[in-house]
């Protein structure tokens, strides 16, 4: 099989055997690359070097980073025109560690500007395709990165997760995304989006890769005051294989209307190869899930007016050429280098946050987050983890919800409540469509409980093939 | 239930964006529909509810005072899109 193909724990097995070699695998995936990014725009910059002498866990593998994770030189544009030519001078914390685990931090995976998305079509370097079939979008905002993965043009990725950024694109894409519990992984050097809400995590072929990723990445860091200093695991002593007995939940709220017929199905078939593996499943209630878009929006927008604040034109990042007065400079540098997401995100944004709205928006909205975070909570005391799909539908047509930013927000619905309540959740493949898109299961836990993530998941995984199957290219 | 009102281009003047007229437009009526949706979260009864203002157990994170190595200079303004000698350069500030 071409290395290309191969996932983290093949490849290390695959240097132990000296059957391949960290330059061989490498210079694979590059010609992989040139062959077929122009088709799928998976990444919007493919440089990188590192040692590759594969000493260390992660040594000598490849690690797709998407475009708002700093790497030390390397461009760093949130898919956004504001930040063309920016060059950050630091490694983002992740970055670090991969590097000093041996893993080779390769390319730029591209994504919704800033991560306001869903679909990757905001993105100012062109939007992704999804590899299963190429009129459709690959999700969002980690588009670039579950793409790149799906395609076999990426061993492994980092992606970000606000609001469902890796989980979605993730199910959309046929692979497996990990929302750390908030806190878990450092956000520094990652470029801010909501700071209550981002979380760097892996988008991975199998569980397994996932373990292994976050057993990297994952850890406190004294330069991110809100990851917390709780002692990590060995993450793939989880995998074993064995959820007799494990307590799962269905939330009503999410098996209602609006979700489409074959994610349906898909579901259903899911939560028999559950049950016959001995899991104990059962329905419970999330009572307050209808307002999570709504609370989503107004706190995420609001984290993110804030934010993007920064951009100005003065320090770094797009200068409009043309100001003859500092006030002039920050509205033309703005106005010309964000995109249509992007303004129309900051001005909710401002708006829930300004003097006579405050409370009515981003108080009561941070309010109603507590009800959410509270309904895990209760829901938590009587099972291990919940099961939902990930996305009510398969990926969309490209151009079909870019008129409508409502309808874009809308179809975020299952994953932002584990934002809101900074719970751990990952996406895993668990059907097909009859056109042949796949579809995501999302399995979420108690905060910092990643271990049963993966323990539900490496058993599905293991009794089932959905992951193995890849698209044609 | 009343349709809230919001006024784009006075919140685009807070946050410093100059919008044209077709995005004023579009904006204008994107936004208003999306502040009707969220009205919804008035139907939620949160008089006695603490807001989240952090979802995990958050402490003081204190280290000792000790100087290290800042990023030298030349990396600090290697993004500036316009500088003179060590600084960055703006329009003016001050008139007179």
């Amino acid at each position: 099989m071409e290395s290309y193909r191969l996932t983290i724990s093949e490849i290390k097995s695959g240097y132990g055997d000296k059957k391949i070699t960290p330059v061989s695998v490498m210079d694979a995936l590059k010609k992989r690359i040139s062959g077929l990014n122009d088709k799928i725009n998976a990444y919007c910059f493919t440089g990188g070097s590192g040692p590759v002498d594969g000493k260390g866990v992660l040594g000598g593998v490849p690690v797709a980073i998407k475009d708002n994770i700093c790497v030390k030189g390397q461009p760093a544009t949130c898919s956004s025109k504001i930040l063309e030519g920016f060059k950050p001078p630091y490694n983002a914390t992740v970055i670090e560690k991969l590097k000093d685990a041996g893993a080779v931090p390769f390319g730029r995976t591209n994504m919704d500007e800033f991560a306001f998305g869903s679909s990757t079509e905001t993105s100012a370097y062109g939007i992704t395709r999804n590899p299963w079939d190429t009129n459709r979008i690959p999700g969002g905002s980690s588009g670039g990165s579950a793409a790149a993965v799906a395609s076999d043009m990426a061993i492994a990725a980092l992606g970000s997760d606000t609001g469902g950024s890796i989980r979605q694109p993730a199910a959309l894409c046929g692979v497996v995304g990990l929302k750390p519990t908030y806190g878990r992984v450092s956000r520094y050097g990652l470029i801010a989006f909501a700071s209550s809400l981002d979380q760097i995590g892996p988008i991975t072929k199998d569980v397994r890769d996932s373990a292994l990723l976050l057993n990297v990445i994952s850890g406190h860091d004294y330069m991110d005051s809100t990851s917390a200093d709780v002692k990590a695991p060995d993450f793939t002593s989880a995998l074993t294989g064995n959820i007799k007995g494990l307590k799962v939940g269905l939330p009503k709220e999410y098996f209602t209307e609006g979700i489409d017929k074959e994610v349906s199905a898909c579901m259903n078939n899911a939560l028999s190869v559950l049950k016959d593996l001995g899991a104990d499943v059962k329905e419970i209630s999330l009572p307050h899930t209808g307002y999570a878009v709504s609370v989503y929006y107004i706190v995420a927008s609001s984290e993110a007016s804030s934010n993007l604040a920064r951009y100005d034109g003065v320090r770094y990042g797009r200068r409009s050429p043309d100001a003859t007065n500092v006030i002039e400079l920050f509205k033309r540098s703005r106005s010309e280098g964000f995109g249509e997401e992007a303004k129309r995100r900051i001005i909710l944004g401002t708006y829930a946050l300004s003097s006579g709205y405050y409370d009515a928006y981003y108080i009561r909205a941070q309010k109603v987050r507590t009800k959410i975070k509270e309904d895990f909570e209760r829901a938590f005391k009587d099972v291990d983890c919940i099961v939902t799909p990930t996305s009510p539908t398969a990926a969309f047509k490209i151009g079909e919800k870019t008129g409508d930013p409502l309808g874009m927000y809308l179809s975020d619905i299952f994953t932002i409540p584990a934002n809101l309540s900074g719970i751990p959740g990952i996406s895993i493949p668990c059907g097909f469509t009859e056109k042949g898109l796949p579809v995501g299961m999302q399995i979420l836990a108690r905060h910092f409980d990643e271990e049963t993530l993966f323990r539900a998941a490496y058993a599905f995984e293991q009794n089932t093939d959905f992951h193995k199957r890849r698209p044609v290219l | 239930m009343k349709k809230p009102v919001i006024d784009v281009k006075y919140v685009a003047e807070l946050a410093r964006l100059e919008l044209t007229p077709g995005e004023l437009e579009k904006f204008s009526r994107q936004i208003t529909d999306i502040l009707g949706y969220m009205e919804k979260i008035n139907e939620v009864m949160v008089d006695d509810t603490p807001m989240t203002t952090h979802v995990i157990k958050v402490k003081n994170i204190l280290r000792e005072d000790v100087v290290k190595e800042p990023m030298p200079l030349s990396d600090v303004l290697g993004n500036a899109p316009s500088k003179e000698g060590d600084f960055i350069s703006v329009p003016k500030v001050i008139e007179g």
